[in-house]
């Protein structure tokens, strides 16, 4: 396999920028990630990408390949590329800060905003809470708790590029899971902070996010969960 | 492409019908007008609607109503029925529901 060059383009630059082409020696279970290192570390070390964990954890190493956003650690060249060529770029829907680094702040203040914080009302001196795990809000709850923040969604969703105060499917998908948690409070706040036009009610259902979460979550199930949830409550004259 | 798969398909088939079926309604109701000006203009019009071409028009128009009657429902079931993994079942029944109709009005007409 070492004896195949594969030909890489990368996104150098920040906003205004260009690809360039980098010939990488082909390895049997190669990664995307490994391709990139192999570029900072042997080819050009002036590449700036981000990385921790390389065993899918983490959720540092989203770029968009091929033109679609993927985590680059478990994302092996043989799926990705096509005739041995690659092209990776910078995460779509952020501020690129330089080459494959994007500006995830904004991503992450959304989570904020959606309320995404666990607060509860016991104490240390109070009994643990019983939750029943087959209970059917834990199991919609455990649906959608498993995400490691990556953005690979946010980076997928159309209704994040057409609105850019849309909270996106990450931000929704926490929201969501708190709202199925029954020892979280303030629900009608966060209800109120997800619905609306840069809430839940945005969505159009393209489940862009549910087809690329590298952790097989559907943010879309939540975001259409919240929907039903606002609705009941705004009937009940909650919100 | 980030955007190529099943449930954007149906997005697209479900939005570009919507469009198509606004920018039709006016001619529909301009057809209808005909009939205020009496009985021999709406004749008239419903004999030039009778041409291959107006027939063909015709079928494009069912199938785009059925398309988007379908891509309606499958939204609804998405977001109001209990969720699971049915989203392409979904999209298939809405492709299959459109297909089914536009056929059977092609075989009528």
């Amino acid at each position: 396999m070492t004896d195949r060059a594969l030909k890489a383009r990368v996104w150098r630059g920040a906003a205004e920028g260009a690809f360039r082409e980098y010939e990488v020696p082909r390895h049997a279970s190669q990664t995307v990630l490994d391709v990139v290192t192999h570029i900072q570390r042997v080819l050009d070390p002036t590449l700036a990408y981000r990385y921790a964990c390389r065993v899918g954890m983490c959720g540092s190493c989203a770029m968009t390949v091929n033109g679609v956003p993927r985590w680059t650690c478990r994302t092996h060249v043989d799926k990705a590329a096509k005739n041995d060529r690659i092209e990776i770029a910078p995460l779509k829907n952020l501020p690129v800060i330089r080459d494959l680094v994007t500006d995830m702040r904004e991503f992450f203040d959304k989570w904020a905003r959606a309320k995404g914080r666990f607060e509860g009302n016991r104490t240390k001196k109070d009994d643990f809470a019983r939750v029943r795990p087959e209970s059917a809000a834990r199991m919609q709850a455990d649906a959608g708790i498993e995400c490691i923040g990556c953005g690979v969604c946010y980076g997928a969703c159309d209704v994040v590029s057409w609105n850019r105060d849309y909270l996106g499917p990450a931000a929704l998908n926490r929201a969501w899971t708190l709202v199925m948690d029954a020892r979280a409070t303030g629900r009608a706040e966060r209800l109120r902070a997800v619905a609306g036009d840069a809430g839940c009610h945005a969505c159009h259902t393209h489940m862009s996010c549910t087809e690329r979460c590298p952790k097989n979550l559907s943010p879309t199930a939540g975001i259409a969960g919240l929907k039903r949830a606002v609705a009941k409550a705004a009937l009940r004259g909650e919100l | 492409m980030t955007n190529n798969h099943p449930a954007y398909w149906a997005f697209l088939v479900h939005r570009v019908s919507g469009i198509a079926l606004a920018l039709f309604l006016p001619v529909h109701f301009w057809a209808l007008g005909q009939a205020l000006e009496g009985a021999a203009r709406l004749d008239a019009f419903l004999a030039w609607t009778e041409q291959p071409l107006v027939k063909f028009a015709e079928w494009s128009l069912v199938l785009l109503l059925a398309a988007h009657l379908a891509g309606g429902l499958r939204v609804l079931a998405l977001e109001f029925l209990p969720w699971r993994d049915w989203q392409k079942t979904l999209a298939a029944i809405a492709a299959a529901v459109s297909l089914a109709v536009g056929l059977a009005f092609a075989l009528a007409l």
